[in-house]
């Protein structure tokens, strides 16, 4: 693999930006830092396709456009297949000759969010990654529908209170495990497959460099947290990611070809789960009495899930 | 290189088979599809002509009908030429990406093989899925047999392309009758239809890198409607382009395409209007009556369905006395679209010919030319009459009791 240096702070800073800043995504949304971050990782030229989602709704109002490179938005479910028709067009133009600038390098990302990703897109996403298209898939991952306000999709964690599934009097919230997109994909054939977080700045860079250097389809889980639908201060993303990575809620590892598990960020202090649970109101009710079981199995589930983790990297299988 | 693939001067080719070969000389760059019947031997072939190196194209083989059509557009935001296949369901599935493709103004090239739509499931053919399309943006052509469907779809590739139209065409033929029936079809050879096809020439291209274009962006209430605006014009407009096109194609194979076919028009007192294979049986009968019976007997049959061509079917059936609208499809509680259209047409005539709505055929139900020479029957007694003296929607084939609906209130 053909890794690029990563910038370093002041470089990434001053760096000619190919996503613009005057954008309509929520102060504090984490999505376009990891969008800014996955264009500034490469000097490659870059064909983006985009599901229906907050990142579409807010980056392609006509007559404004917040892309500077070559950007397609289909519909909700099929931005993997818009990429994949588009690096099918550029093999066919390539071979014939009829590419008005056949040297330069090209690469191919998706975007989605969860709702997009592992529900209504799950379809259009496999068979990309079944067929082999040289594309990287990113799911934008703020466990919701965000783009409606807030509704539960099969990447919403237990308990979460969303307007669809909401907790109230008798209810908890969601009754159902996140469903787990990175063992799918692995299993689905991707070639490389991690989870970043954009507090983890340089491990995100990392992996976006791996996956953009990586001939065939890849898939990355960013978790991307959101302001307002889990309800936290708009100042608060990168401590609220932080929480994330360093309960372990959101570990951050990689799957090569499928079996080769990597853990790429250990953190130093292993923090609870209550207090990344804590830190949002979507999770506030769980700390009544009656819900209390849900945070202390939720911990339980967190700790096997490392443990497992860590097994699989050792065993290399 | 494409390999040269030798035709003979007739060929015995089905519907299919004649929409693979044009696909081929088109030298179309993508095709993204998804097997279903009767349209599924258009995909099958070209894989075949693929895998043989008589196309130097990539073939995509998706995971659906939806996909199918989302693969396409992106492949043609990408600045090449693309083309797929599809029937019934499956053109059901892809409908939500077919508003995409004509909204995003993406010369695709869909064969629609025509069948009808479920439930009860059928794969038989009726024009159920042709009409579910008929909003969507999209030029619509149809053929009544092989060799139309054959010369139409090299036609498509260029009104589809043409830089005053740039908008997707679908070629519809009917599900077995004309895509399963082996006929004589007479090929240009592969210089010739290319030359006729022309190179395609990318225009805001997603891989041109030096000049990035947003595809697919989002409009409210500020300019939505000013989009749909220019794109229903851009379709209205493309009709003295579709006429040019066909001309030259005339010019080059002697064969004669209009927006609206006309037959024994000349003098004719009854009409119908039909879509597809059923045009030909029509022919048949018209020229029977006339023979046998006096009934001074025509067809007139849009060839292109959308830009509908209101004008140019109101002169067709100006001077005649009595229309039978012929729909293959079932009219889900209204009057069928043909009598719909064709009637709103005529309207705006002085002389108001009669019209009358026949729902025949549905899930490949046969239609006799006893029963075309009955329709014909009618409508005479209604042009002596000067008014419909039947009901004026009537199923026709239909089994058990007669259904018919609605009376004149003309007298």
């Amino acid at each position: 693999m053909a890794i690029t240096s990563t910038k370093n702070l002041k470089e990434f800073s001053t760096a000619n930006d190919r996503f613009e800043g005057a954008h309509l995504l929520c102060p504090g949304c984490a999505h376009s830092m990891i969008v800014r971050e996955l264009m500034n990782c490469t000097d490659d030229n870059l064909v983006i396709a985009t599901n229906t989602g907050c990142l579409e709704v807010s980056t392609a109002v006509y007559p404004y456009t917040s892309w500077d490179t070559s950007w397609i938005h289909i519909g909700f479910e099929n931005a993997a297949t818009a990429a994949a028709g588009a690096e099918a067009m550029y093999k066919a133009r390539k071979r014939k000759g009829t590419l008005k600038n056949p040297d330069a390098p090209v690469k191919f990302v998706a975007f989605g969010g969860d709702g997009s990703t592992y529900d209504i897109g799950f379809q259009w996403l496999s068979g990309a990654v079944e067929r082999g298209h040289d594309f990287t898939y990113i799911c934008l991952d703020n466990e919701n529908y965000a783009n409606t306000g807030g509704q539960r999709s099969s990447s919403t964690p237990i308990g979460a209170n969303t307007t669809t599934a909401p907790a109230g009097r008798v209810s908890y919230g969601k009754k159902e495990n996140k469903k787990d997109m990175m063992a799918i994909m692995a299993a689905n054939g991707a070639h490389y497959v991690a989870q970043v977080a954009p507090n983890k700045w340089k491990n995100m860079a990392q992996a976006f460099q791996k996956a953009l250097a990586t001939e065939g389809p890849c898939y990355i889980n960013a978790i991307s947290a959101c302001t307002t639908e889990w309800k936290f201060d708009s100042k608060d993303t990168i401590h609220v990611s932080d929480l994330a990575t360093d309960s372990l809620v959101f570990p951050l590892y990689e799957i090569i070809d499928g079996h080769e598990l990597n853990i790429t960020y250990r953190p130093k202090n292993v923090i609870p789960v209550r207090d990344y649970l804590a830190a949002q109101g979507r999770f506030r009710h769980l700390f009544k009495p009656e819900n209390e079981h849900v945070i202390e199995e939720w911990q339980k589930r967190v700790d096997a899930n490392w443990e497992r983790l860590q097994r699989r990297e050792e065993a290399r299988v | 290189m494409a390999l040269k693939y030798e035709l003979q001067e007739v060929e015995v080719w089905d519907g299919n088979y004649a929409a693979s070969h044009a696909l081929r000389q088109a030298q179309v760059d993508v095709v993204a599809a998804y097997p279903i019947t009767p349209s599924t031997p258009v995909v099958e072939n070209y894989g075949q002509f693929v895998a043989d190196g008589y196309v130097d194209g990539e073939f995509v083989m998706v995971e659906s009908e939806h996909a199918a059509m989302s693969g396409c557009v992106g492949a043609a935001a990408s600045g090449g030429r693309v083309a797929t296949a599809t029937s019934s369901q499956g053109f059901a599935l892809m409908v939500e990406v077919l508003y995409q493709a004509s909204g995003m103004r993406l010369p695709i090239v869909l064969n629609l093989v025509n069948r009808a739509l479920a439930s009860p499931l059928n794969v038989r053919g009726d024009h159920s899925d042709m009409y579910l399309g008929r909003d969507a943006g999209w030029i619509m052509l149809d053929s009544f047999n092989a060799q139309e469907t054959y010369d139409l779809n090299l036609c498509a590739f260029r009104i589809g392309e043409h830089r005053d139209v740039r908008l997707p065409v679908m070629v519809n033929q009917d599900g077995f009758i004309t895509s399963h029936t082996a006929q004589n079809v007479r090929p240009l050879s592969d210089e010739d239809a290319y030359k006729f096809v022309g190179v395609y020439e990318p225009i805001d291209e997603l891989l041109d890198f030096a000049k990035p274009v947003t595809y697919g962006a989002q409009t409210e209430e500020d300019w939505h409607f000013e989009h749909k605006a220019r794109q229903h014009k851009a379709l209205i407009d493309s009709r003295p382009v579709i006429e040019n096109i066909f001309v030259e194609f005339e010019k080059l194979t002697g064969r004669k395409y209009n927006r609206v076919e006309s037959y024994m028009m000349e003098d004719a007192e009854v009409a119908i209007v039909a879509l597809g294979s059923t045009v030909e049986s029509a022919r048949v009968v018209a020229k029977y009556l006339r023979d046998n019976e006096g009934i001074k007997a025509g067809i007139v049959a849009p060839r292109v369905i959308r830009p509908f061509p209101f004008d140019a079917i109101r002169t067709a059936l100006e001077n005649c006395k009595a229309i039978g609208a012929m729909d293959r499809s079932a009219p889900g509680g209204a009057l069928g679209m043909l009598f719909n259209e064709v009637s709103a047409a005529v309207y705006t005539t002085s002389s108001r010919p009669i019209v009358t709505n026949y729902i025949y055929g549905l899930g490949g139900r046969d239609l006799t030319l006893e029963q075309i020479k009955d329709i014909y029957r009618e409508l005479k007694k209604n042009a002596d009459a000067g008014e419909i003296t039947t009901k004026i929607q009537q199923f026709v084939g239909l089994r058990g009791p007669k259904l018919e609906f609605f009376e004149t209130r003309r007298g």
